[in-house]
């Protein structure tokens, strides 16, 4: 085993290129400011223009920062769910966390109709949109422990988590059958993703909660790498599995729960990323593993929301089909050239 | 012998195997009897579905005895808390490893798993280790390639590093030689006999090749429909023991070449 020192030839080269591309992201966009502007705007220099100030302050600094928070803490659950479920087909939304987000925001918007005026209006705002969406993603959390907590097999949890996803799909259909066309067209808008609008508040919340869940990941890099052996393996050398099992699904739901409130369903980056990491980093270590999907989550996703932005148009793209357009041709390139997809 | 008496690494004390579920037991076997001392090859035989794999999953307490005691060098099984259990007891499985990216250097180190600190961090100690560990099982050459690449052969013999370089008094192994071929087979059996003797590990495992077993074991243990008996190979055969292992319709234990024959 490589010890992480000889790895760091690649993360400082990682950690240029995720400041380089952070910049760019930040000068992108439909208004056209030049970079010597941009650089002087995030150094707190003077700026020539006040409305150049506002758009990167204001606008595409929060944007590029949610971008880098929302690559790197699905990256990094999407590890953790490919370990844990020894499939490499595992992601942050197995467990049925964007179903249950969606779930949320549909019985807010789609049902807000009910109650309808000046409630309705309240319901519909950002804040509550959030806190909707975070609910239905505890609530299918507390069903995945619930289970979790009764049945050993893992395999199981996988499959269960999938069934929820398909019920609350099912829920959200039913809904939106019987709802107006002006709010179905809000809930889609919700279900395209966003990395814009975000408050200072909001990111706040967001990178507690991304923090500390890539914290406790990293802590629990000795069990996760005990775990690449099987789960019988895992207890022979000592791994308590009940504890890290409900760690790791805690963990995700923290990151993928709190990331997909703010930022809507993004489809891709918790399955796609870690392959993509592993084609450059031959190592099944943890320790190497977590820092370096959480750089190249972040890198990949501050490209697609500078594609989603069009640069030099007044369009913007929907970023989940920006991170679906890339990830899913990226896991069949995989594939075909490598044949299988390991973890 | 009253040394020998002092070093018995595995103890079973009128031991019953099988699986309870809420409303009953199944109870595979029971009255189990043996002690085995530091140094001891030991075989576990019989035939396919008699209980082997639940008697060694009950040593290794992956489950729970119905009845009786287990005891890992005096202490009781239960009583180890998982990391102490596994500074005492590694095991190899007949299952690979999850994950086919790891490389063998990689699979073999996560051995030294119960010895490093919070982060899995390898010391200059666990790394001698590890480096012993391939000697011992000619893993050396193969340490760079990933698990994926080698052949039946190797990834037993990688399986076997990792149980080493846990570095553990006592060794259980479940089926070992399934699916290599008779060179393998042999040669995997002849290693494990040679670790016993040198490093004075108790190492005990199941498999179907009895007359290998028998050539190689300290002693062994033949599971029956209706008993199991432990005691040494050339007693166990004077015994007939081996006679009764598999039904008689077309094979027969011959006692003079200690192997089974075709009627």
């Amino acid at each position: 085993m490589k010890s992480p020192r000889s790895y760091s030839r690649i993360f400082i080269l990682l950690a240029l290129l995720l400041v380089v591309i952070f910049f760019l992201n930040v000068s992108l966009g439909s208004v056209t400011i030049p970079f010597s502007e941009v650089f002087n705007a995030l150094t707190g220099g003077e700026v020539s223009k006040s409305s150049w100030q506002y758009i990167i302050t204001d606008y595409r600094l929060p944007k590029a920062l949610t971008a880098v928070l929302v690559g790197s803490g699905l990256a990094i659950s999407g590890l953790l769910m490919q370990t844990l479920f020894r499939n490499p087909l595992a992601g942050p939304f197995v467990l049925g966390l964007s179903s249950g987000a969606s779930l949320g925001v549909a019985v807010l918007i789609l049902g807000a109709g009910v109650f309808g005026g000046v409630l309705g209006t309240w319901l519909t705002s950002s804040w509550s949109l959030v806190i909707a969406s975070a609910l239905g993603s505890f609530l299918v959390l507390l069903a995945v422990l619930a289970v979790t907590l009764r049945v050993k097999d893992t395999m199981a949890i996988l499959i269960i988590g999938l069934m929820f996803g398909s019920v609350t799909a099912a829920v959200v259909a039913v809904l939106s059958y019987f709802s107006s066309a002006e709010k179905l067209q809000q809930y889609v808008f919700w279900s395209f993703g966003s990395l814009g609008n975000q408050s200072w508040g909001g990111i706040g919340i967001l990178s507690l909660c991304t923090i500390v869940g890539i914290i406790i990941a990293f802590i629990s890099s000795k069990s996760l790498n005990a775990l690449l052996l099987g789960e019988n393996y895992a207890r022979s050398l000592g791994v308590r599995m009940k504890r890290t099992t409900l760690v790791i699904i805690i963990t995700t739901s923290i990151l993928a729960g709190a990331i997909t409130a703010f930022a809507g369903p993004i489809a891709f980056i918790g399955l796609a990323v870690p392959h993509i990491t592993r084609q450059w980093i031959t190592s099944s270590d943890h320790r190497i593993l977590i820092p370096a999907v959480l750089l190249f989550g972040s890198i990949i996703m501050l490209v697609c929301d500078a594609v989603a932005q069009l640069p030099f148009s007044e369009y913007t793209l929907p970023i989940n089909a920006i991170t679906s357009l890339i990830g899913a041709p990226v896991v069949i390139w995989l594939l075909v050239r490598k044949r299988k997809l390991f973890f | 012998m009253a040394s020998e008496k002092e070093h018995i690494v595995l103890e079973a004390k009128a031991l019953a195997i099988g699986y309870t579920s809420k409303k009953q037991r199944s109870v595979i076997a029971e009255g189990i009897q043996f002690q085995f001392s530091e140094g001891e090859l030991v075989g576990l035989v019989g035939a396919n579905g008699i209980g082997k794999s639940t008697l060694l999953r009950t040593l290794s307490g992956m489950q729970k005895a119905l009845d009786g005691d287990v005891s890992i060098l005096k202490r009781p099984l239960s009583s180890f808390p998982p990391a102490a259990l596994a500074t005492q007891l590694s095991v190899v499985l007949t299952e690979a490893p999850s994950s086919k990216n790891l490389s063998v250097t990689e699979f073999i180190s996560l051995g030294r798993q119960p010895h490093t600190n919070w982060l899995g961090r390898l010391s200059e100690k666990d790394r001698e280790m590890i480096l012993w560990a391939m000697e011992q099982t000619d893993t050396l050459e193969i340490r760079e390639r990933k698990c994926f690449e080698l052949s039946d052969g190797q990834m037993q013999r990688v399986a076997i590093a990792r149980a080493l370089a846990q570095d553990t008094p006592l060794i259980i192994l479940d089926e070992p030689t399934t699916h290599l071929d008779l060179y393998h087979r042999a040669y995997i059996l002849k290693l494990l006999k040679r670790l016993a003797n040198d490093t004075q590990k108790t190492i005990l495992f199941s498999t179907h090749e009895i007359d290998l077993a028998i050539q190689l074991s300290d002693k062994m243990i033949v599971m029956t429909t209706d008993s199991i008996v432990v005691d040494e190979p050339c007693n166990l055969i004077s015994q007939g023991h081996f006679t009764d292992l598999f039904p008689k319709d077309s094979i027969f234990f011959d006692e003079e070449t200690g192997s089974f024959r075709v009627k």
